[in-house]
C-alpha cells in the first residue's frame, strides 16, 4: 500500500514538474512504467491521473500516407477505470493492427485521462486540441461527454464517441457520432428482445430514480413493454443514500409473480440485487443493460450469484466470428483479460475511421473544419461492418443503427445467447 | 407475513444506523461536538478489516480488533490534530474542520485504496434463521448487529454512570471550565471520548458491510448522515435513544418503500423526522435543559 502511495505521490510530482516545464517526454514515459502494474506495454492504460501519455510510435509517413492524430479522454482511474481503460486498450489495438499494415491512412494515438468527471474531461480535450488532435474518439462516458462534445462541436473537430450513449451526448451537434446504442434504444430493445425471446410474460423493473442513464432506458423499457404486451407487474426504483437495502424491491417483484426482473443500472448495487435476492431464495431471470459489464471483474463478487444473468450487448467475446476471435486473441496477449464491449466499440471506431478516410481520401495538410465536413458526408452515407454489428449505419443525428446480441453468465463468463 | 418480513428487514436496516448512531451520540453527548467524520471512520475500519481477511488470510476475530485498534488511534489521532487546537473556537469552526476530515479520509482512501468497489466478506457467514417454514429468515449479520447494539449501550451506560471517568466525562459535558478548576483533565477525558467512538466506528463499519457487501471509500458517507438523523431523532447526547431513533429510522423507511412508494421513502423519512422534532424538539429521548439566567 505504502509503496503505490508512493508512486502516486511520485507521479503527480511528475505530471506537475511537467506542467511546469511544457512537456518533458521523460517525464511521461518514466511515470508508467513505475507504476505497480505489469503491463508496461500499454501506458495509455495504467497512466496515473493527470500524466498524458502517447502511443509507442506511429511510423514515419511514406509518399502518399497521411497520418492522423486521433484523440480520447476517458476515466483511466477512478470507480469507473474499467471502462476507458478497455476503450483505450481496444482502440490501442485498432492503432497497431492499422500502422502495422503500412497502407495509405495511419493513426497516432493519445488517451487522456477524465476520471469520469466533466470539469478534468474538458481539460483533458484541451490537452488533446494542444497536441494538435484532428479527429476524436469523444468521451468513454455518458457525463464527461456531455460536456466535451459542446467543445468538439465549437471547434468542427469530428469525434466518433465508442460508448457514451445519453441522447445530450449528440442533441444538436452535427458532427458528434456514437458507436453504441442511445439509452432510449437500450431501453426498447431491451423490450423487444423479451418479448422475441419469449423470456417471460410477466417482468419487474428495478431502477435509479436520479440517475439520467438509469431513467432513460426504464421510461423506454416500460412503454416498448406496453406495446409487445409484456405485463410490467412490479416497477420500484432506488436512490443514492437508499441504494443498500433491496428487500422492498425485490419482495415486491416476488409477490407479483415476476419471471424476469430488468436491472437498467451500473453492476454496483446490481451485485447488492443478486445477494440479497438470493438469500431470499427469489430466482427469477436478471435481465440487465451495458453497465452491467464489470459485475465479473469486481474484488471478492461471488460469481455464482450473477449465474443466469442475461444483458443485451452488440459485442460477444466468444463469438465464432474471424476478426473477433482475432481481436479477442490480441486483447488477452497484451492486457491479459477478456476484453468487454467497451474494448470492441472502441477498436471498431478507429477501423470506422479509417473507412471514411480511405473514402474521402483528405489532402495532408487538410484544416479541421474541412475534415469534419468530409467525415460528416462520409459518417452519414457509409455502412460499416465491425465487432459489434454487421451492416451498421449512422443517421444525421449521430445515433448508430445495428443490432444487439443477447448474452448470458455463465460460470463465470459471458456466453452468447444466439 | 410480509409484513412481517418488511418489519425484520426494516429491524436489520435500522440496527445498522443504531450502531453507527450510538457513535456520533456518544461524542455529541460528551465533547458537545458533531463529528461528521464518523462516517468515514467506519470506512476506514471496513477497509481494515477486508484487507486483514482477503489479503493476509486472518481470521474474522482478529481482522475486527485490527480494525478497531487501528481506528481507535486514528480517532485519537485527528482529534489531536484536527480538533484540538479548536477547543476554544466556535462550535462552528469545529464543525467545518469536521467535514474537511471527512473529505480528507474519503480521499486518502481513494488514493490508498482506488475507488473500485470490493465485496466485503461476511464475519458472521450469509445465512439466517428462519421461522415458519422458511417463510421468515432473520439473518444472523442482523441478530449479530441488534445484540451488539445492546451490550455496547449496557456497557456506555454503566460506564459513564459507574466509573471516574465516566463521571469525568459527565462533568466535562456538563460545564468544562468547571470541571478542569475540579481537577479533571478535559483533554485527556475528550480523547477517551473520540478513542471509545472511534472502536465503535470500527465495530459499526464491519457489520455495515457485512449486511449489505459492498465497500468503496464513500461506503461511510450516506449510512453516517442517516444515522445522524437517527441520533438526532432518539435524542442526540443520549444513548438508549440513539438505538431507538436508529432501530425506527430503519423500521419507517422499509415500511415507507413497502406501503408508499419507494421514490417517496427518503422524503417519508425526513417528513416523521420533522414533525418528531416539532413535537419534542429535544428528540424522542432527549433531556430538555433548561438555560438558568
Amino acid at each position: 500500500m505504502k509503496k503505490k502511495l508512493v508512486c502516486l505521490l511520485t507521479a503527480f510530482a511528475l505530471a506537475a514538474g511537467m506542467a511546469a516545464c511544457g512537456g518533458n517526454s521523460d517525464a511521461g514515459s518514466s511515470a508508467p512504467s513505475e507504476s505497480s502494474q505489469p503491463e508496461s506495454s500499454a501506458p495509455e492504460a495504467d497512466a496515473p491521473a493527470g500524466t498524458p501519455t502517447e502511443s509507442e510510435s506511429a511510423p514515419a509517413p511514406a509518399a502518399g500516407q497521411v497520418t492522423f492524430k486521433l484523440g480520447g479522454t476517458g476515466p483511466l482511474t477512478g470507480a469507473a477505470a474499467i471502462y476507458g481503460t478497455a476503450a483505450a486498450n481496444g482502440a490501442q489495438i485498432a492503432v497497431d493492427e492499422i500502422n502495422a499494415e503500412n497502407g495509405s491512412i495511419l493513426f497516432e494515438l493519445k488517451y487522456e485521462d477524465d476520471v469520469h468527471d466533466p470539469e478534468k474531461a474538458v481539460n483533458a480535450y484541451n490537452a488533446l486540441k494542444d497536441w494538435g488532435m484532428q479527429l476524436s474518439l469523444g468521451s468513454v462516458t455518458s457525463k464527461p461527454a456531455e460536456a466535451t462534445s459542446t467543445m468538439n462541436n465549437e471547434d468542427r473537430i469530428f469525434a466518433l464517441t465508442p460508448s457514451a450513449s445519453s441522447t445530450a451526448v449528440t442533441e444538436g451537434k452535427d458532427n458528434f457520432f456514437q458507436m453504441c446504442f442511445m439509452d432510449p434504444n437500450q431501453g426498447s430493445a431491451s423490450a423487444q428482445y423479451i418479448a422475441d425471446k419469449k423470456l417471460a410474460a410477466k417482468v419487474a423493473v428495478i431502477w435509479k430514480n436520479d440517475d439520467v442513464y438509469s431513467k432513460g432506458i426504464h421510461d423506454t423499457f416500460t412503454a416498448k413493454a406496453g406495446e409487445l404486451g409484456l405485463e410490467v407487474v412490479s416497477d420500484t426504483t432506488f436512490a443514492d443514500g437508499n441504494d443498500t437495502d433491496f428487500s422492498v424491491q425485490i419482495t415486491d417483484a416476488k409477490n407479483n409473480g415476476a419471471e424476469l426482473v430488468f436491472l437498467p443500472m451500473y453492476y454496483q448495487p446490481a451485485s447488492l440485487i443478486f445477494a440479497q435476492a438470493s438469500a431470499m431464495g427469489y430466482a427469477p431471470k436478471f435481465f440487465g443493460v451495458d453497465g452491467m459489464d464489470g459485475i465479473l471483474t469486481m474484488e471478492g463478487f461471488d460469481v455464482s450469484l450473477a449465474e443466469g444473468v442475461m444483458l443485451l450487448t452488440p459485442f460477444n467475446a466468444d463469438s465464432d466470428d474471424e476478426r473477433t476471435k482475432n481481436f479477442v486473441a490480441k486483447y488477452q496477449e497484451k492486457f491479459g483479460e477478456i476484453p468487454n464491449q467497451f474494448a470492441a466499440d472502441a477498436y471498431d471506431c478507429v477501423y470506422a475511421f479509417k473507412q471514411a478516410l480511405e473514402a474521402a481520401a483528405p489532402a495532408a495538410d487538410v484544416s479541421n473544419e474541412d475534415l469534419c465536413a468530409a467525415m460528416i458526408a462520409q459518417f452519414t452515407s457509409m455502412t460499416f461492418n465491425g465487432l459489434t454489428g454487421e451492416n451498421v449505419t449512422w443517421d444525421a443525428s449521430g445515433a448508430v443503427s445495428k443490432s444487439p446480441k443477447g448474452m448470458i453468465i455463465q460460470s463465470g463468463a459471458y456466453v452468447g445467447l444466439d | 407475513m410480509t409484513f412481517l418480513s418488511f418489519l425484520i428487514s426494516g429491524i436489520s436496516l435500522g440496527s445498522i444506523y443504531a450502531i453507527i448512531a450510538l457513535g456520533y451520540t456518544m461524542v455529541y453527548g460528551i465533547a458537545k461536538m458533531l463529528n461528521f467524520a464518523h462516517g468515514d471512520v467506519i470506512m476506514v475500519g471496513a477497509y481494515i478489516c477486508f484487507y486483514a481477511m482477503s489479503s493476509f488470510g486472518l481470521p474474522p476475530v482478529v481482522g475486527i480488533l485490527l480494525a478497531v485498534v487501528a481506528c481507535t488511534v486514528l480517532g485519537m489521532v485527528i482529534e489531536r490534530l484536527a480538533y484540538k487546537p479548536l477547543r476554544m473556537a466556535p462550535s462552528l469552526a469545529v464543525l467545518i474542520t469536521a467535514i474537511g476530515v471527512s473529505y480528507f479520509l474519503q480521499n486518502s482512501a481513494q488514493l490508498l485504496w482506488s475507488t473500485n468497489p470490493k465485496v466485503f466478506p461476511s464475519v458472521v457467514g450469509n445465512d439466517g434463521l428462519k421461522l415458519f417454514g422458511g417463510e421468515l429468515s432473520i439473518s444472523y449479520v442482523t441478530i449479530t448487529t441488534i445484540l451488539t447494539c445492546l451490550v455496547i449501550m449496557v456497557v456506555l451506560v454503566s460506564f459513564t454512570n459507574h466509573t471516574r471517568m465516566g463521571k469525568a466525562m459527565r462533568a466535562c459535558s456538563e460545564d468544562k471550565g468547571a470541571a478542569e478548576l475540579m481537577g479533571i483533565n478535559v483533554d485527556t477525558t475528550i480523547s477517551v471520548t473520540f478513542a471509545i467512538g472511534s472502536a465503535l466506528a470500527a465495530v459499526a463499519g464491519v457489520l455495515l458491510c457485512s449486511a449489505y457487501p459492498m465497500l468503496v471509500p464513500t461506503t461511510g458517507s450516506m449510512p453516517g448522515i442517516k444515522a445522524f438523523t437517527a441520533a438526532v431523532f432518539g435524542g442526540i447526547g443520549s444513548i438508549p435513544g440513539a438505538l431507538l431513533g436508529g432501530l425506527l429510522l430503519g423500521i419507517i423507511e422499509i415500511f415507507a418503500k413497502a406501503y408508499i412508494s419507494t421514490q417517496m421513502s427518503d422524503a417519508v423519512v425526513f417528513a416523521v423526522l420533522i414533525v418528531v422534532l416539532l413535537v419534542k424538539p429535544t428528540g424522542l429521548l432527549g433531556k430538555t435543559i433548561r438555560e438558568k439566567v
